[in-house]
């Protein structure tokens, strides 16, 4: 019931189409088949039509595809529809829609091409625009990388023009008065003589005719909504407790489910005694559950093969399922990486070496020449691995049927959830696997994996018929998940007389996109811009200035973390310029605005300074630090402002500047900015995954806190709209946030920190 | 065993030792009310015991016994939603909203006892509440306003 259909109506720019008793309207975004190498290969309904809104005698819908981990995406989502549709969001209905090619990102693969955001030329179009084509290739239908609003805001501002427009022209024939003289308010078509036509009443008549094609989008100038203050349209059923997430999911004679794999990432399970959990109260039944065990081959590739990783448990109660499985006697086999934290810091390393050279991505000037004879500046910094720990623990909800299977669970990733159940089930058909994607409690990547969804198929192939709601314990999603990766900055830098004149980086990192992409089956051929990311394109003309990449051999898997590489090498990239602004006795701000390449990111450095009052006097004790960190397209600065007290460093405020080139709705922006720096701030003075006999020494959130209220600082945010593309703000905020405080502490005591978390070094209060 | 949720009667069967969070969520199918760790780190799970702010995970079913227990859901509704929910929706609090039940449970539950929390109350008594999300600043904000409404209530 209910379910959208995609059509194959490619000869048409816009499309309408029926639905029982209604219209649904959509934006046509492949371009003409010859003009488009892909749409020979698409499927007859794939991708050719993909409809956002639906109209029916009962209401509006508008579908919103993009997943929601709560930075908004749903609500905005609907706001831009709307925006041209001419309705209130409590007027109408938002759903996350059904798994369609025809809802692929056409922005989250820009991003990944290494050119500088604001760089137009040519090539960087060219290259931006195949790597497009490769997403719209496998039909991605994804949210990550900050892409919600970039995929969105032309698409569907025209999904609800093409809707209205086509209401109006309804409105038109039913009441025989020429469509100029229409207007449309509040979900109505309203006639010159004030009738109001409401849009479900006509939702018949439209469906019978043609769509208007012939539609522009409003000039800003006349938004009623995007860049006003907007009321999330989730926000009254998250302070209610009336939200459904993808754990409280309630569905017709559901077990419950827990699991316990081997505590070694990817190790094998050699054996089990689980009688004394099979005699316990509400337990059902016991299964073994079958995975990939991953190894190292002679070369150092990953390797894997199939077989027996851990134990569920089902049983009529999810508490009775996480004792049952605590009461399992486990023999865990190896893990493939070092067992110890020593093993892994040696491979990073020893991973500077011309063999392990990922890629050179910037050099300009002569560095080698201009470090000859210098006094130079030598440092070397280290980020941890960390979790990502969103509160809703994983979880998961199937039930598998004679040909097919049904899934409840928040995935950024639609498509391939259905993908990978079908392959966990033995299906020929992804469409099979019917999916409901359901509001998430916090991803921060996290929900980008699939151990929730294939676990759950796993154990729910054994129950066939009967749907299996899977949770994992928040000591399970420690242990299992697969943390930010790990890597080494070693920096070198010299000043002159005019200031900083050399700066030479080498980062060495895991590749959290090749880990995170060999657990999908999906090749990673290249080099990976992740391990260069927010370094390579830090947005200053130092006249020598380098940036070489090293890929670390795969150790523990890893994953994308909230704003991925540039969340550690912000902080290596934005700590040593503060240190060379340092050793040249140059005001930290002043040197980067004398740097700064780009009027974009020149602005953005302005209004921090302003914010800021950066330069005006602090007593004795307190310290500033400045950072300036790209990533996502978007320039992001962050001032802190520290007091060094005898229990320790106080944050008291922080500032936070970010160019996004159109802010959607200036409360969730704020939000979602500040939130990004206390994410950045938090994870930096406390948090760290270690490994010892092979397991993640931190199960819970006592000893990976992050921060909490009495931490936070007063914050002060401001979107500029200066950049020429609209861009998302959900990861920029991160990066520069370990940076500015470290910079600040520095200023305050004279302590350099260089390694996260900084708790190692000195107390905060 | 007999509890009174949201001041209804409940017979629930349960083992003596499980936790209320569970209770809750599983067997009377109040769903508000999250699992975040299990181990009173996060907070998620605060609900009212008695008119006093308690981590469900950490109360047994046992010690729940004959206590009246209010849930977010028995707190305010979206209809008649209490000033504590009024001032989480105007300040817009939430972002993925996940630990959001817990931390108007326990500022429902402050503010009973202290009308006029200051600053460094509110430090005190909500940083046991966990919000990975970041939305500490607004969650300050919400209970300055909410404090506001209920004096002139």
């Amino acid at each position: 019931m209910g379910r959208l259909k995609t059509f194959g109506r490619r000869a048409f720019l816009v499309g309408s189409v029926a639905v029982l008793g209604g219209v649904a309207f959509g934006a046509y975004v492949v371009r003409k088949p010859h003009d488009n190498p892909l749409a020979a290969g698409l499927k007859e309904g794939e991708a050719a039509f993909n409809p956002f809104v639906k109209v029916t005698s009962e209401a509006v819908t508008i579908i919103a595809p993009h997943a929601d981990k709560g930075q908004g995406a749903q609500s905005s989502q609907a706001a831009l529809v709307a925006e041209e549709l001419d309705v209130e969001l409590e007027q109408v209905r938002i759903s996350f829609g059904e798994p369609s090619a025809a809802y692929y990102n056409t922005a989250a693969a820009a991003e990944i091409a290494p050119f500088m955001s604001f760089d137009e030329s040519l090539t960087a179009r060219t290259v931006r625009g195949a790597l497009g084509a490769v997403v719209k290739v496998i039909g991605v239908m994804g949210t990550g990388g900050s892409s919600t609003m970039p995929d969105s805001f032309d698409k569907l501002r025209m999904a609800g023009a093409v809707a209205r427009e086509t209401l109006k022209r309804a409105a038109s024939n039913v009441s025989g008065v020429d469509v100029a003289q229409l207007k449309t308010e509040r979900g109505r078509v309203i006639l010159p003589d004030g009738t109001e036509l409401r849009y479900e009443d006509l939702a018949e008549a439209a469906a019978k005719i043609e769509p208007v094609a012939d539609v522009t989008l409003r000039d800003p100038s006349q938004w009623r909504l995007i860049g006003k203050p907007m009321t999330r349209s989730d926000i009254v059923p998250k302070s209610t407790g009336t939200l459904a997430y993808g754990i409280d999911r309630e569905i017709d004679g559901m077990v419950h489910a827990a699991i316990r794999f081997n505590p070694r990432q990817g190790g094998e399970m050699r054996g089990y005694d689980a009688s004394a959990a099979e005699g316990m109260r509400g337990v059902q039944k016991v299964v073994e559950v079958q995975g990939l065990i991953w190894s190292k081959d002679a070369d150092g590739a990953m390797t894997s093969r199939r077989g027996p990783i851990g134990v569920a448990v089902i049983a009529d109660n999810t508490w009775r399922a996480f004792q049952a499985v605590d009461a399992i006697s486990f023999d865990w086999g190896s893990a493939h990486y070092p067992s110890e934290m020593d093993g892994h810091w040696q491979a990073v390393a020893d991973s500077f070496t011309e063999d392990r050279l990922d890629a050179e991505w910037r050099h300009d000037g002569d560095v080698e020449a201009a470090l000859d004879g210098a006094q130079v500046v030598e440092a070397e910094y280290r980020a941890p691995y960390v979790a990502h720990a969103p509160l809703e623990p994983i979880s998961a909800t199937i039930r598998v049927d004679a040909d097919g299977a049904e899934v409840w669970a928040g995935h950024q990733l639609q498509r391939f959830v259905q993908m990978k159940v079908a392959e966990a089930l033995g299906l020929d058909d992804p469409e099979k696997v019917i999916f409901h994607n359901e509001f998430i409690g916090g991803s921060f990547g996290h929900r980008l994996e699939f151990e929730n969804i294939l676990t759950c198929a796993e154990i729910a192939k054994q129950m066939p018929g009967v749907p299996v709601k899977l949770t994992f314990s928040r000591e399970e999603d420690f242990a299992h998940d697969f943390p930010r990766q790990i890597g080494m900055a070693r920096m070198r830098g010299a000043v002159s007389g005019a200031g900083i004149d050399t700066y030479d980086a080498q980062v060495a990192t895991v590749s959290s996109s090749t880990s995170q992409a060999g657990r999908l089956g999906q090749p990673m051929p290249g080099a990976d811009s992740q391990i260069a990311a927010g370094l390579w394109n830090m947005p200053f003309a130092v006249p020598n200035m380098r940036m070489r990449a090293y890929r670390v051999p795969e150790l523990a898997p890893t994953s994308s973390w909230r704003s991925v590489g540039a969340s550690t090498q912000g902080f290596f990239g934005e700590s040593f310029m503060d240190e060379l602004c340092h050793a040249a006795g140059l005001d930290p701000l002043e040197e980067r605005l004398r740097l700064v390449n780009n009027p974009v990111h020149r602005k953005v450095l302005e209004t921090i300074g302003e914010m800021s009052n950066w330069g005006s006097p602090l007593r004795e004790g307190r310290g500033r630090g400045i950072a300036l960190v790209e990533s996502f397209g978007v320039p992001t600065a962050e001032v802190v402002e520290v007091t060094a007290t005898p229990q320790g460093i106080r944050m008291d405020r922080a500032y936070v500047v970010a160019d996004v080139g159109t802010v959607v709705d200036p409360v969730n922006f704020d939000n979602l900015m500040k939130g990004g720096l206390i994410w950045g701030l938090g994870h930096a003075i406390n948090c760290e995954i270690t490994y010892s006999d092979g397991m993640a020494e931190q199960s819970n959130y006592h000893a990976h806190e992050a921060m909490r209220l009495y931490q936070c600082p007063v914050i002060e945010t401001r979107g500029l709209e200066n950049a020429s593309k609209i861009r998302g703000i959900g990861e920029p905020p991160v990066p520069p946030a370990a940076p500015a405080l470290a910079n600040a502490i520095f200023a305050a005591t004279g302590q350099r920190l260089r390694a996260m978390p900084f708790n190692k070094f000195m107390d905060f209060v | 065993m007999k509890i009174t949720v949201n001041g209804d009667i409940r017979d629930v069967d349960v083992e003596a030792d499980m936790p209320l969070l569970w209770v809750l969520r599983d067997e009377l199918g109040l769903k508000g009310t999250k699992y975040g760790c299990g181990i009173a780190q996060c907070g998620a799970c605060t609900v009212h015991m008695d008119g006093l702010a308690v981590r469900s995970c950490q109360v047994t079913a046992a010690s729940a016994d004959g206590a009246e227990i209010v849930t977010i859901e028995g707190l305010g509704t979206p209809a008649a939603m209490h000033a504590v929910q009024e001032a989480w929706v105007e300040e817009q609090v939430a972002q993925c909203g996940y630990c959001q039940s817990g931390q108007i449970m326990q500022a429902a539950a402050m503010l009973d006892l202290n009308p006029e929390p200051s600053d460094s109350d509110i430090d005190a008594v909500m940083s046991g509440n966990l919000c990975r999300c970041g939305t500490y600043p607004r969650i300050r904000a919400a209970i300055k306003s909410a404090a506001t409404k209920l004096q002139e209530a």
